[in-house]
């Protein structure tokens, strides 16, 4: 052990002086510039074409971008969002506690439910509330055999923003339910073992200890539903609800400006996507608590201290062992 | 608490599937005792250990904490399985260690110790941070309270535990190789706690590769190997003169 002691890089010797930084000539990549000014270019033509187009006719995008009825449109658009993915989220989160439950009924059945609304088009499901009552004019709920009843005409009980409704978030329940039970799945079984050994039950062990950590698991892939269900709403022009798309349609219908207006319709969803797309990673951010010694800075802190720092040295390491609790600044 | 043994095991067996783990546990854990199970791995101590909290069903024999069966009720000649809320009830009353911590990474140190007493026992929240607080301090960690599990070395981790065990304020407390997971210079400081515990007179059953800790805090030792007991004993006399041949190589590997 002596011999290794008394080497160059013994414990508690001076490190010997830092050498020069290296600095060396960069690899040239002549391909990169040829590639990249292609593409540009390409996608420079195609912006073009569309920013020249005679008959297109830009002054009317603008005009009705910020027409009434399309605002109205966007109110219905994120009613219907809201309402469909509360429902996609509360029953998705039922069925997968229920796919995972040992009594083979509940397992079943909701095996059975995913495998049908995953099994066809949503589509044809709004099709499907929106006209039930031709073959059910009354719908009704009751006890056999005592006079606790109630019933109701389907027509009232369901108008097209119901069935647009019912449609959309019993579709995305069982795409729900698949994200929470991965989600579950994920949870180590220790986390389990740990809540039972301290004589939690299942509901508390789950709500408490498995789902906000199954959260980090489950919250990407509801934030891409929520986006991808904001641009499905449009499927409820089926029902004639009077969401974006169909209210930009009505207008084409009268204007005659079917691009125009179907480039409104796409200008308003790509910026709600886009908020929803922020606000999704500072939710990603929340429930990555405790799993990271520190979170990451957001892109707006970073930004900020690329700004004061751009010429200083890097900032020092900092030392985990004093680190503070992540999300309490 | 009734007078006799915390722990008593007759004939306990125990197969996954066609695999016997246990074939015939008898033992007896009396109230302040510390008992340590030694043994090579996949002889059955952790499982014999999540037996006792019930996280395992045994297949045969009888296994009581405290006087009362694990897991069932007996009427008559008849065997009855406890409803849920009652084995939650029973695995309240008992603390358990486990190997990988198995803290609540999304919960501080504080939270994880307050999280079963106030949704199991039903304390008040004052109450339950109070004591929280003062079980932080014992086992050395008053300065951790609003750490993430994450932020905290393995050794206070497996301190954490420990307390978040303590916080229910058990009558026994299963300990599954608390120390097999951390780095050596870390042995210690979680061994101390565990010293300190058994000295304060907490019924202890300990697996464990520590055989320095099982001749110092150990009351009993036991020698497991092929899912039976092989050798049981004062842990001096097993570990300084065993009997069985198969105690004899298995210590003369790890000694």
């Amino acid at each position: 052990m002596t011999d290794i002691a008394s080497g160059p890089a013994a414990p508690g010797s001076q490190a010997g002086p830092r050498p020069e930084a290296i600095k060396a000539i960069p690899v040239r990549h002549p391909w990169r510039w040829v590639s990249g000014a292609l593409v540009l270019a390409f996608a420079g033509d195609i912006v073009y074409t569309f920013a020249t187009a005679p008959d297109l006719r830009w002054d009317q995008v603008w005009k009705w971008l910020s027409g009434r009825l399309i605002l109205e449109g966007i109110v219905i658009t994120l009613e219907l969002t809201v309402l469909a993915m509360l429902i996609g989220i509360v029953l998705g989160i039922v069925l997968a506690v229920m796919r995972l439950s040992p009594s083979p009924v509940m397992s079943w059945v909701s095996w059975l439910y995913i495998w049908f609304f995953r099994g066809t088009p949503v589509l044809v499901q709004i099709f499907f509330w929106f006209n039930l009552n031709t073959v059910l004019p009354h719908i009704g709920i009751g006890i056999p055999g005592t006079p606790l009843h109630w019933q109701e005409s389907t027509n009232l009980l369901i108008s097209a923003f119901t069935a647009a409704t019912l449609g959309l978030g019993l579709n995305e329940a069982a795409y729900m339910a698949e994200i929470v039970r991965a989600g579950i799945i994920s949870v180590e079984q220790g986390q389990t073992e740990a809540a039972q050994a301290l004589g939690m039950n299942r509901l508390q062990l789950m709500r408490r200890i498995v789902l906000p950590q199954a959260m980090r698991v489950i919250i990407p892939p509801t934030g891409n539903e929520t986006i991808s269900m904001l641009k499905t709403t449009s499927l409820a022009s089926i029902a004639a609800v009077p969401e974006l798309f169909t209210r930009s349609e009505q207008i084409a219908n009268f204007t005659f400006l079917v691009i125009e207006l179907a480039i409104v319709a796409s200008i308003w969803y790509l910026a709600m996507t886009t908020v929803l797309t922020i606000g999704q990673y500072y939710v990603e951010r929340y429930f990555a608590r405790g799993a990271q010694r520190e979170l990451p800075p957001t892109p707006f802190q970073r930004f900020r201290r690329m700004l004061f720092t751009f010429h200083a040295p890097p900032p020092p390491v900092p030392d985990v062992s004093v680190s503070f609790p992540p999300g309490r600044r | 608490m009734s007078a006799g043994p915390m722990v008593k095991a007759e004939a306990v067996h125990k197969s996954f599937g066609r695999l016997e783990v246990l074939r015939g546990i008898d033992l007896e854990v009396n109230p302040k005792e510390v008992m340590c199970m030694i043994g090579p791995s996949g002889s059955g101590k952790s499982t014999f250990l999540r037996c006792i909290n019930h996280l395992e069903k045994i297949d045969a024999g009888r296994l009581s904490v405290d006087g009362e069966l694990v897991g069932y009720r007996q009427r008559g000649d008849k065997l009855y399985e406890l409803p849920d809320r009652e084995v939650c009830q029973k695995r309240s009353e008992i603390g358990m260690v486990f190997q990988h911590f198995n803290l609540f990474p999304h919960m501080t140190a504080l939270e994880n110790l307050i999280e079963a007493p106030i949704r199991v026992k039903k304390a008040s929240r004052s109450t339950a941070v109070a004591y929280a607080r003062a079980l932080l301090d014992r086992v050395g960690l008053a300065d951790k309270t609003n750490a993430y599990p994450k932020q905290l070395s393995g050794g206070q981790q497996q301190r954490v535990a420990i307390a978040r065990a303590l916080a229910m304020d058990p009558k026994l407390m299963l300990f599954d190789e608390p120390t097999s997971a951390l780095d050596p210079e870390l042995v210690g400081e979680v061994l101390d706690v565990m010293r300190r515990l058994a000295q304060d007179g907490m019924t202890m059953v300990v697996v464990t590769h520590e055989m320095g800790f099982a001749r110092e805090v150990g009351d009993t030792l036991v020698f497991m190997d092929g899912g039976v007991i092989v050798e049981a004993g004062k842990p001096r006399d097993v570990l300084a003169n065993p009997q069985q041949e198969r105690t004899r190589s298995f210590l003369s590997k790890v000694l």
